[in-house]
């Protein structure tokens, strides 16, 4: 089953010198259950496109649709919904929530997605190796500790699929290999699609397929 | 060095808010502190004034024991064994409906240069000193009074000597030789002997020439205003110390959030070769030119500030003292660099901090903001710490300590201590409904609230200041308005005052008497005598009158007027009960020209805006004691039914009465409460100009702190919120956190305005009043402090609701 379409999309950026393209007509998709890695080098457009695929940026042509719908051309509200509902995201910045402790922060998009399941996230939790640490603040973490809070909060609402943008960007390489098998491990029992957008050639080998971005369109 | 501080001022230009934050900052507290010091500064320098010239305070004099025992005879006696003293005479004198201070002195026997000045551009020693004299006034005294310099004016002690400009003259002061004041003033003994201190003093003694009648009051430091007026100008002054910190609180907050903004640049200039030194002389020399700015700033504002409540200040002083301050402003280059130099010193205090930072900042460690949640724990156990001290020694300032200054003291640590506690409480409050909130929405927004803490704190350390000055000086002044117009309607229960002109007395009381339309008629007399060195009124009132039922105590025996009729018992203000530590059935032993006269206090009354103090006897045993005292003026009790204005009109037609002579109770009351109005209206302006500058600080933190804000909502934005939402979040909890604040602001207003009452007053007034609660008044500040906050927290807000997702995605991610 189709979790993400994406079509001809275009995307450039505003500057004082004129637009700059970023997207020439990119198309993918996803299929649940599968991974899928984003290559590129610095600049190609990867991050971009990943934010469109979340829904967190407009493109400017094409479709994208998420889980069967239609998120081109939704307005603010629906777009968050989507997000809210449909998909997991893992920034490398990790990005939780600093006020929140760790139990908080796991459960967070569960529950305002109204689909908290404590024993998931209890499993979760066990899993991802937080179960002490759930009174914590972000940052008594290390940097490893909280990137697994990171996907453990994108997958405790079950999303249609996971996107993580340089998940191991800031982590080491024992770290990074243990937190992508974990999470690998932990989607394809959730049954969610995975899309990595990632510099490492490593970490694109462990996924189902590579697709690679080159000056905005994909090679 | 150029190139540095062109780096790190690049970042003023990228926030343009939080350049706009310190400068604004720096600019209130300036801005509110130099206004103020103005006005104090004016005051003062017209007591100065008052007090070279002329003011006996700072000269030993010998004042009559009572009223006319100063004789002429004494004077020349004193004079011919060697005593350099000189005569003064005072009165008041109505002119053109406005009433002034009427001095006589004898410039040839005045202690040196005491009056040299005042003839700078006016008329010459001889004609100010021999008829038909000239009468000399300070210009603003001759426009206020509408006098014409060159023109004799009219009053009601008769035609004034011919008008002359003296620039050194205090206002208000109208100052005539001794001759001229004993005719206009209808006196035969003087009120005063001035005794100059470079003579040398003779072997005999005054007491010795004198007699009894005299004694010797030495100089003093202080003018009697300027001891009279010390609490106005410690209250204004408490209001601009206020306002500077809260301004302070403002600017720390901006600098200190800078500072975290540009550690990458700043690391970065370290690393390219810097030294902390240098790098830290660069950020103090940006401080020093912003606070510079920001300081002439502040005081073109301050200036403004002054300038608008100058007419109420003097008013005030007017009313509660007597005191003459000029309506016209004159700024003094001591001014101008004191302002600069509190913009500059609050500066350093306010970027103390960070600048050390700077100093010892380590080269290799990284730009990361300082953790959250364990700083803020040990934040907020220190600041618990010392606000539980500075509680402590708000109580015991209270219990140990004495007098204005230990009030003050107590105040300042009561208020320091409640403003240092309110981060940890306001915490302690969210972690309990944190435990109690249901739903992930509620529970991030009293988490996030609970970070927001410590980028607010200082912001809502500031309101908390503001409301309660408000709440405790707004109960005060409601307080005493109850009070006060209770205590009016009691006091003015005659229903027309009528003082008339000396000569005209017997034949008005003859005539009010046999009117049927006046009922009663009530006939005071007035004299003075010292009272533990302080001159004090003592009022004749008839005991077997209205006033036995209608005169309100504070306390009293059961047969108080009884006593008073018998000539046995006196009633006394609250302060001077207060001042010779008087109680109930105490004797009071009044110096009356035949020898002591000792009475019983039988009573004991309030009499708001007497500072002096005043005692009641009953009049017949008045004048009985002392001879001749002349009448104070008579209050009528008019008949059912008889109108006040007819009887007005009659009194008018038959003996002449101007406004000031002539007044019914109506009239009197609106009259005494514009007085009231205007005393306190200084206070009001400054209550919202405080809140004004809170809100400020408010919107300074919030605009400041919108940037950081963004690292925390971004996520949220990213899990499904809408930027709407979460704007709309961040508005309810800006106003939740507001209004926590102002309820915490009421239990600390009320010690306030406890403070106020029962210490301040007491030590300043001599008076204490009955503590009114005001709900109403705490509702309306609760509506206030809302709207304040969302307006503060409005911009903020839109600019989150409209923000762009590309600005909230770059969070995410550094590279496209």
């Amino acid at each position: 089953m189709r979790v993400l379409e994406i079509n001809g999309v275009e995307k450039s950026f505003r500057t004082p010198q004129g637009p700059v393209p970023v997207l020439n007509g990119v198309s993918l998709s996803l299929e649940r259950g599968q991974s899928l890695a984003l290559m590129g080098e610095s600049g190609s457009g990867k991050s971009t496109l990943l934010h469109i695929a979340a829904g967190l940026e407009p493109c400017d042509a094409g479709s994208v649709e998420v889980d069967g719908v239609a998120v081109t051309g939704a307005g603010d509200a629906a777009r968050a919904a989507v997000r809210r509902d449909r998909i997991g995201i893992v920034f490398q910045q990790f990005t939780l929530v600093p006020s929140l402790n760790v139990g908080g922060n796991l459960a967070l998009q569960a529950r305002l997605a109204g689909r908290h399941d404590l024993d998931w996230t209890d499993a979760l939790a066990k899993r991802l190796g937080l179960d002490d640490l759930r009174d914590r603040y972000p940052e008594q973490l290390s940097g490893g500790q909280q990137q697994r809070v990171a996907i453990g909060r994108a997958l405790a609402a079950r999303p249609a699929y996971v996107l993580a943008d340089e998940p191991t960007g800031n982590l080491d390489q024992a770290t990074g290999d243990a937190v992508i098998a974990l999470a690998q491990e932990l989607i394809a029992e959730a049954g969610c699609g995975f899309l990595v957008v990632t510099h490492s050639a490593r970490l694109a080998q462990r996924l189902d397929r590579c697709l690679t971005l080159d000056a905005g369109r994909l090679a | 060095m150029r190139a540095a501080f062109a780096a790190l001022a690049s970042h003023w230009r990228a926030k343009p808010l939080q350049a706009a934050a310190v400068v604004v900052g720096l600019m209130l507290a300036t801005a509110l502190w130099s206004g103020i010091q103005a006005l104090n500064g004016e005051a003062r320098s017209s007591y100065a004034e008052a007090a070279a010239i002329l003011d006996g305070d700072r000269l030993d004099r010998l004042e009559p024991i009572a009223e006319g025992r100063l004789t002429l005879e004494i004077y020349v006696a004193l004079r011919r064994a060697g005593w350099a003293v000189s005569p003064v005479i005072e009165g008041r004198v109505t002119v053109g409906g406005r009433s002034a201070r009427l001095i006589g002195v004898d410039p040839l026997t005045l202690p040196n240069g005491r009056l040299t000045g005042a003839f700078d551009g006016g008329p010459g020693i001889g004609a100010f000193s021999a008829p038909p004299w000239s009468m000399l006034a300070a210009p603003e005294t001759i426009e206020d009074l509408g006098l014409r310099v060159g023109e004799r004016a009219s009053s009601d002690r008769g035609p004034l000597p011919e008008t002359a400009v003296a620039r050194a003259l205090a206002p208000g002061v109208l100052v005539v030789d001794i001759g001229a004041a004993e005719a206009l003033l209808g006196r035969t003994s003087l009120d005063a002997l001035l005794i100059d201190p470079e003579a040398p003093r003779p072997d005999t003694g005054w007491a010795e020439v004198a007699g009894e009648a005299l004694r010797l009051v030495e100089a003093d430091d202080e003018s009697d205003l300027e001891r009279l007026t010390k609490s106005f100008h410690l209250n204004l002054t408490a209001f601009g110390v206020l306002s500077f910190c809260v301004g302070l609180f403002i600017t720390h907050a901006a600098v200190g959030l800078a500072f975290e903004q540009r550690l990458g640049t700043l690391r970065t200039l370290r690393a390219c070769g810097m030294s902390a030194r240098s790098l830290t002389v660069v950020l103090l020399g940006e401080l020093v030119l912003v606070a510079l700015f920001a300081g002439a700033l502040g005081l073109i504002a301050g200036y403004g500030i002054a300038a608008a409540l100058l007419p109420d200040v003097a008013a005030t002083l007017a009313g509660l003292y007597g005191a003459e301050v000029p309506g016209a402003l004159t700024l003094r280059p001591e001014w101008w660099l004191a302002g600069l130099c509190m913009s500059l010193g609050g500066a350093l205090v306010a970027a103390g901090h960070t600048l050390a930072l700077a100093w010892g900042m380590p080269v290799l460690a990284s730009a990361r903001p300082e953790a959250w949640h364990g700083a803020q724990q040990r934040s907020l156990r220190l600041q618990a710490g010392f606000g539980f001290l500075a509680l402590v020694l708000a109580g015991l300032a209270i219990v140990l300590g004495g007098g204005l200054t230990a009030g003050f003291v107590s105040m300042a640590s009561l208020m320091i201590g409640a403003t240092l506690l309110l981060p940890p409480v306001l915490a302690g409050a969210l972690s309990a409904a944190q435990r109690v909130a249901r739903g992930p929405v509620v529970e991030w927004v009293i988490a996030d609230a609970r970070q927001q803490i410590s980028g607010l704190g200082l912001a809502l350390m500031a309101l908390l200041l503001a409301l309660s000055t408000n709440i405790g000086v707004g109960t005060m002044v409601e307080s005493f308005r109850a009070t006060f117009t209770t205590w009016l309607d009691q006091r003015l229960f005659a229903d027309v005052y009528v003082d008339p002109a000396p000569e005209q007395t017997a034949r008005f009381r003859d005539w009010a008497e046999d009117r049927d339309d006046v009922a009663e008629t009530l006939e005071t007399v007035r004299t003075q005598a010292i009272l533990g060195g302080v001159s004090v009124a003592v009022v004749g009132r008839p005991a077997g009158s209205s006033y036995r039922t209608e005169w309100p105590f504070l306390a009293a025996k059961d047969d108080a007027w009884d006593r008073i009729a018998a000539g046995e018992g006196a009633i006394v203000s609250e302060q001077l009960a207060r001042r010779l530590g008087l109680a109930l059935g105490d004797p009071l032993d009044l110096p009356a020209p035949e020898g002591a006269w000792t009475l019983e206090t039988v009573a004991i009354y309030a009499d708001y805006g007497n500072p002096k103090g005043e005692v009641g006897v009953d009049r017949e045993r008045l004048t009985g004691r002392w001879p001749g005292t002349a009448s104070d003026g008579f209050g009528l009790r008019l008949a059912p039914g008889a109108s006040s204005d007819a009887v007005m009109r009659d009194v008018e037609a038959a003996f002449g009465a101007g406004p000031d002579a002539l007044i019914d109770n109506a009239a009197l009351k609106v009259f005494s409460h514009r007085v009231f109005e205007r005393t306190f209206a200084v206070t009001a302006m400054l209550n919202v100009l405080t809140l004004a500058i809170a809100g400020a600080a408010l919107f300074a933190s919030l605009a400041t702190l919108a940037d950081r804000r963004l690292a925390q909502v971004a996520p949220l934005w990213a899990m499904g919120l809408t930027r709407r939402r979460l704007a709309v979040l961040d508005l309810a909890k800006t106003a939740a956190l507001a209004t926590l604040t102002a309820v915490l602001a009421i239990p600390l207003g009320l010690a306030v305005a406890w403070l106020l009452v029962a210490v301040v007053n007491v030590e300043a007034f001599g008076w204490r009043l009955p503590l009114h609660i005001f709900p109403g008044q705490w509702a309306a500040l609760m509506a206030l402090t809302l709207g304040v906050a969302l307006l503060a927290g409005a911009l903020p807000a839109l600019r989150l609701a409209r923000m762009a997702p590309a600005r909230l995605v770059k969070i995410f991610a550094e590279e496209r």
